[in-house]
C-alpha cells in the first residue's frame, strides 16, 4: 500500500480510524512494527481489530508528519521493550535474582527466574525476560558500563 | 510493596490496601464518609515509562492520580460509565469509557493484573449499587492468595508468591535434613567413627617426638639405643596406622551407604512429586532441564554429602584436635604455627573463587557448543537441502573458538594455582622452622617437638586446599538443593481439594461458567459460557490458536480456570479428587503415545487390572483386533515409544481402544484423525463412532468433515465462543462458521474434492504412515 493512500484519525475513544483509498473505514487499527528491534523504522503494518492486515507502510520516516506522529504516539503506548542502560544492583548471582536497573523508561526492578530467561539475539544483543513476562532489551552488551557488564557476565 | 490497610468495609466487600506513599494524599482527597473499595497502583505512564500512579474506586467516585503531578482527577460513578482492560506484551491497560468516548487510560505491568481485575469488579459493583453484594463476597473467598488468587497452602502461604523471589542461601541445605532423618542413627555412628579414625591418624606424629628426644638424639650424644623402648614406639606406630585403616574404612563405608540412600530417596520423592504436578508446569519447563534436575542435581547433592562434607568435617576435626595437641606440647610454637593458617586459607579461597566463576563460564560456553550440535544434527536434512554446511561448520568453529579463548583465559589463573598453594605451604613451614630453631637455640624446645610440629603441620597444610573447596561445593550443593526443592515445593496448580466431593455415578453434563484462562501474559480463554448435555456430541471449531485445545484442557482439568467455573453434573471440578474425576474422561489425541511394552499393556494402560477378554472387546470395538492379529505376536507384540512398526492409523486405533476400555462418560477427541490420510480416517471414524455412542463427546477438528455427527458446533475465535448451532443453522446464518466452511470448501475444490463434508475431505498425507517399515 502506498504511503499517501490512506487517512488516519483518532476517535473519541482514543482508537485509530483508518480510511483506505477505496473508502473503507477500519475502526481500532493497531500499528505493529515488523522488526521492532532489528529495524524499527522499516516495515509497519496496520492491523484491524479483527486481526487482519489492512495497511502496510514501508518506511515510517516516509509518512506525512501528522500521521507519523499519530502512529508513533500509538506505538509508544503499545510497544513495551524497556532497554537496560545500567544494572545498578543484583540481589545475588544465583537465580532467582532481583535486579535494580536503569532503563530508557526510568529505573525499575526485575526478577530473573533463571539464566535461561536471558536470550541472545545476535552477537551483542540480549533479551531478558522477567518473571512477569516483561522483556527487557540490552541493545549492546559492549556499550554498558564496566560494572554492569561485570554483573551481567556472571549470568551469561 | 508495603501496604497499610486504609479502610476495610464492614459490608464484607473487598478489603483494600492503599500503598503507604499515597495513603495521606488519598485521605485528603476523599470526601467525608467516602470509602475506598479497591485501588490499583499503576507503574507505567502514558508513554510507558516506569512511574508510579494510583487509581482508586470508592463507593461514589473513580479517583486517579497521574504519576507526574500531585493533583487528583475524579469521575463520579454513574450508569454508562465503563472500566475496561486489555493487555498486550506484558502491559495491561485500563480504560475508563462512557457512551461518548474515552475519559482516561492507565497502564501497568502485568504483575498487577489481579489488582486491576479486583478494581474492575469493585467498580462494577459500586456502579450498579449494592444489590448484588453476594457475588462480590464470593470473589474474596478465603483460602486464596490476596495477590494472585492461587489457593493457599495449609500454612496460609501462597505458593506462587513465595516462589521465585529470594536467592538460595546456604541454609537451604538444612532442608535436606528431612531426607537424612530416617538415617540419623547411622549418621551418628558415622560421625563417631570419623572422630575416632581422625584421632588415630594423629597418633604417629606424636610418637615421633619421644622417638627423637629419648632415642635418636641421646644416641648421637653417645648413649646406646634402648631397643625395648624403640620396639614399643614402633609397635605404637604400626598399631595406630592399622587402627586408622580399620576405622577409616568403616567410616567411609557407613557414610557412603547412608548418602546413597539419601540420594535414592531424594530422586524417588522428587519424581513422584513431579508426576503429580499439572500440565501447566510441564508446559513451562524444558524436558532436558527437568531430566537434568532429577539426574545431575541429585547426584551433586549426593557427592556433596558423601565426599565434600565428609572430608570437610574430617579436616575440621583434625585441625581442632591437632591444635589441642600442639598447644599442650608447646603453646608458643603452636601459636606461631597456627597464626598464618587463616591467612593462607583466605588466600587460597580468593584464588578458588576466581577459578570457580571461570569454570562456570566455561560450563556455559560448553553448553553453547553442544547447542550448535543439537540445533544442526536433527535438522541435517534442511542444512543439506539448502547447502548450508559451510555456514553450520563456521558456527561450530566460532563456538569452539570462543570455548578455546575462555579456556586460555582461565588456564592462566589455573596454572598458577597449584604452585601457589605449594609456595604458601612452604612459607608456612619456613615460619615454623625459623621460630622452632630460635626456640631450640634458647633451650625452650627440643628437636623432637619441632619434628612433631613439622609432621603435624605438613598434614593440614595439604588439607587447606581441599578445605577451600568446601565454599564453592556448599554453594553449588545449595543451589542444587534449591532446584530440587523448587520441584518439591511446587504445589500443583491443579490442587487436590481439601474437602473432596465424591462424584458417584456420572451422567456427563458439563458446564462452563464465565471461564477464563491465561497462559503467561496472554489471555487464551475469555469469559466462556457453555452447557453440554449428557450424551451430547459437541464439535469445537476454529482457527488454530483460537483456544479449542485449551478449553478441552480446562475440562480435563489439566489446567484450572483463572476465573469462572467448570462444573460436571453441577459439581465444581475443583472440588472433586483429580484421579477420580479423570477416570470418567477418555482422551484421544492427535499424536497417540504408545509406551514401551506389549500392545495389550498399552490398551490396558488406564485399567491395568483389565481381563484379556475386556482388552479384546475394546480392540474389536476400536477396529484394531484384526490388524493386531496380523502382527507376529498378536497382542503380545512389542511396540516402542512411538509405536515403530505401526502406522499412524493403527496407533490411533490402539489409543481409541485404550479410551474404550476405561468406559468413560466423557470423551474428548483432540484432532483424533488429522494426522492420517483419508482412507485411514474412515477406518478410525468407524472406530470412533463406536466410541462416541452414548457418551458426552467433545471433538476438536480442523477438518469440518470429521464433525458431521456432532449435535452442535461451537465456533471459537480468539478465546471466545462466537457461534453455537448445528451445521445447517450456522451455514444459514452466514457468519463465522460459514466463512470457515467456504474457505475449506475452496481448498478442497482446488484439490479436486467436492466438498469438505464429503467422506473424502482434504487429504493430509501422514508422515508417520509413509515411514512405516
Amino acid at each position: 500500500m502506498m504511503v499517501d493512500s490512506f487517512q488516519l484519525q483518532r476517535d473519541a475513544y482514543g482508537r485509530l480510524v483508518l480510511t483506505t483509498i477505496d473508502g473503507r473505514r477500519h475502526v481500532g487499527v493497531t500499528p505493529v512494527r515488523a522488526f521492532p528491534i532489528a529495524a524499527s523504522d522499516e516495515g509497519l503494518s496496520l492491523v484491524s481489530a479483527e486481526g487482519h492486515e489492512v495497511g502496510w507502510v514501508e518506511r515510517l520516516s516516509g509518512l506525512p508528519a501528522p500521521i507519523r506522529a499519530m502512529i508513533e504516539e500509538e506505538l509508544a503506548a503499545r510497544e513495551f521493550i524497556p532497554e537496560i542502560e545500567r544494572i545498578v544492583e543484583v540481589s545475588g548471582f544465583v537465580c532467582p535474582s532481583t535486579w535494580k536497573v536503569l532503563t530508557d523508561r526510568g529505573p525499575t526492578e526485575l526478577t530473573l527466574k533463571g539464566e535461561e530467561d536471558i536470550h541472545r539475539l545476535g552477537r551483542t544483543r540480549l533479551m531478558v525476560a522477567d518473571s512477569h513476562g516483561v522483556h527487557f532489551l540490552v541493545r549492546d552488551v559492549a556499550a554498558l558500563d564496566k560494572r554492569s557488564r561485570k554483573l551481567l557476565d556472571r549470568f551469561l | 510493596m508495603t501496604a497499610a490497610p486504609l479502610s476495610t468495609d464492614t459490608a464484607g466487600v473487598l478489603a483494600s490496601a492503599v500503598p503507604e506513599r499515597f495513603a495521606a494524599e488519598l485521605s485528603a482527597a476523599l470526601q467525608a464518609g467516602e470509602r475506598v473499595r479497591a485501588c490499583l497502583e499503576t507503574d507505567l505512564d502514558a508513554k510507558l515509562r516506569f512511574a508510579v500512579g494510583l487509581v482508586v474506586v470508592t463507593d461514589r467516585r473513580v479517583l486517579a492520580r497521574a504519576p507526574q503531578d500531585a493533583s487528583w482527577q475524579s469521575w463520579p460513578l454513574r450508569s454508562g460509565l465503563r472500566l475496561e482492560h486489555l493487555d498486550h506484551a506484558g502491559v495491561g491497560q485500563l480504560e475508563l469509557l462512557d457512551d461518548r468516548g474515552r475519559l482516561a487510560c492507565w497502564r501497568y505491568t502485568l504483575g498487577r493484573n489481579v489488582a486491576a481485575m479486583e478494581l474492575i469488579a469493585a467498580f462494577e459493583l459500586c456502579r450498579d449499587g449494592p444489590a448484588n453484594g453476594a457475588a462480590c463476597r464470593e470473589q474474596a473467598a478465603e483460602g486464596v492468595c490476596s495477590k494472585c488468587r492461587t489457593p493457599l497452602t495449609p500454612e496460609g502461604e501462597c505458593p506462587a508468591c513465595m516462589r521465585g523471589t529470594a536467592a538460595p542461601s546456604t541454609w537451604t541445605l538444612l532442608r535436606l535434613w528431612r531426607f537424612a532423618r530416617p538415617y540419623r542413627w547411622r549418621l551418628f555412628a558415622g560421625f563417631a567413627l570419623t572422630l575416632a579414625s581422625t584421632a588415630a591418624t594423629l597418633v604417629p606424629p606424636y610418637l615421633t617426638m619421644p622417638l627423637m628426644d629419648k632415642v635418636l638424639i641421646p644416641f648421637q650424644n653417645g648413649r646406646p639405643i634402648d631397643w625395648p623402648l624403640v620396639r614399643m614406639y614402633l609397635g605404637g606406630l604400626l598399631g595406630a596406622a592399622a587402627l586408622a585403616w580399620v576405622l577409616g574404612w568403616l567410616r567411609t563405608y557407613v557414610l557412603a551407604r547412608v548418602s546413597e540412600r539419601i540420594g535414592r530417596d531424594l530422586r524417588t520423592r522428587t519424581y513422584e512429586h513431579l508426576l503429580g504436578l499439572s500440565l501447566e508446569y510441564f508446559g513451562g519447563k524444558r524436558t532436558g532441564d527437568l531430566m537434568a534436575r532429577l539426574g545431575n542435581e541429585t547426584d551433586r547433592i549426593n557427592i556433596f554429602l558423601s565426599l565434600d562434607l565428609l572430608n570437610f568435617a574430617t579436616d575440621v576435626l583434625m585441625i581442632a584436635m591437632t591444635s589441642v595437641i600442639l598447644f599442650s606440647i608447646n603453646p608458643w610454637l603452636a601459636l606461631v604455627t597456627l597464626l598464618p593458617l587463616p591467612i593462607i586459607a583466605w588466600l587460597i579461597h580468593l584464588v578458588r573463587e576466581r577459578l570457580r566463576t571461570g569454570f562456570e563460564k566455561i560450563d556455559r560456553v560448553w553448553a553453547e557448543v553442544t547447542n550448535v550440535l543439537a540445533d544442526t544434527i536433527p535438522g541435517i536434512r534442511v542444512v543439506k537441502a539448502f547447502a548450508q554446511e559451510k555456514r553450520e561448520a563456521a558456527r561450530f568453529r566460532d563456538a569452539n573458538e570462543h570455548n578455546l579463548a575462555m579456556n586460555d583465559k582461565l588456564n592462566r589463573t589455573w596454572s598458577l594455582f597449584t604452585p601457589t598453594v605449594t609456595l604458601l605451604t612452604e612459607i608456612g613451614l619456613l615460619i615454623v622452622w625459623v621460630f622452632g630453631i630460635w626456640q631450640i637455640a634458647r633451650g625452650d624446645s627440643s628437636v623432637g617437638v619441632l619434628t612433631a610440629f613439622l609432621a603435624y603441620i605438613g598434614r593440614f597444610y595439604t588439607r587447606l586446599d581441599s578445605m577451600s573447596r568446601i565454599v564453592s561445593a556448599t554453594q553449588r550443593a545449595a543451589s542444587s538443593t534449591k532446584r530440587i526443592f523448587d520441584i518439591l515445593d511446587h504445589v500443583s496448580s491443579v490442587p487436590e481439594p481439601a474437602n473432596p466431593v465424591r462424584l458417584g455415578k456420572v451422567a456427563g453434563r458439563i458446564e462452563l461458567q464465565r471461564a477464563s484462562f491465561r497462559y503467561g501474559t496472554r489471555a487464551v480463554i475469555r469469559d466462556v459460557d457453555l452447557v453440554i448435555q449428557p450424551g451430547e456430541m459437541i464439535g469445537l471449531v476454529g482457527h488454530s490458536g483460537s483456544g479449542k485445545s485449551t478449553l478441552v484442557n480446562l475440562i480435563c482439568r489439566f489446567y484450572d480456570v483463572a476465573e469462572g467455573r467448570v462444573l460436571i453434573d453441577g459439581v465444581d471440578v475443583r472440588s472433586v479428587p483429580v484421579n477420580e474425576f479423570r477416570r470418567h474422561i477418555g482422551l484421544v489425541l492427535q499424536e497417540p503415545f504408545l509406551f514401551f511394552g506389549t500392545i495389550a499393556d498399552n490398551i490396558a494402560y488406564g485399567k491395568p487390572e483389565a481381563t484379556r477378554a475386556e482388552i479384546i472387546d475394546a480392540a474389536r470395538a476400536a477396529h484394531a483386533h484384526e490388524f493386531i492379529l496380523r502382527l507376529p505376536h498378536g497382542y503380545d507384540s512389542l511396540v516402542g515409544e512411538r509405536g515403530q512398526g505401526l502406522s499412524g492409523g493403527e496407533r490411533q486405533r490402539i489409543s481409541i481402544a485404550r479410551a474404550l476400555l476405561i468406559d468413560p462418560r466423557i470423551l474428548i477427541l483432540d484432532e483424533a484423525t488429522s494426522a492420517v490420510d483419508t482412507e485411514t480416517e474412515n477406518e478410525i471414524q468407524k472406530a470412533l463412532d463406536n466410541l462416541v455412542k452414548g457418551r458426552t463427546t467433545i471433538a476438536i477438528a480442523h477438518r469440518l468433515s470429521t464433525l458431521r455427527k456432532a449435535d452442535r458446533l461451537v465456533v471459537m475465535d480468539r478465546g471466545r465462543i462466537v457461534e453455537i448451532g448445528s451445521h445447517d443453522r450456522l451455514m444459514a446464518a452466514e457468519g463465522y462458521y460459514y466463512k470457515l466452511f467456504m474457505a475449506q470448501a475452496r481448498t478442497a475444490e482446488n484439490g479436486d474434492e467436492a466438498s469438505p463434508l464429503s467422506e473424502a475431505a482434504r487429504p493430509v498425507i501422514s508422515e508417520t504412515a509413509s515411514e512405516r517399515s
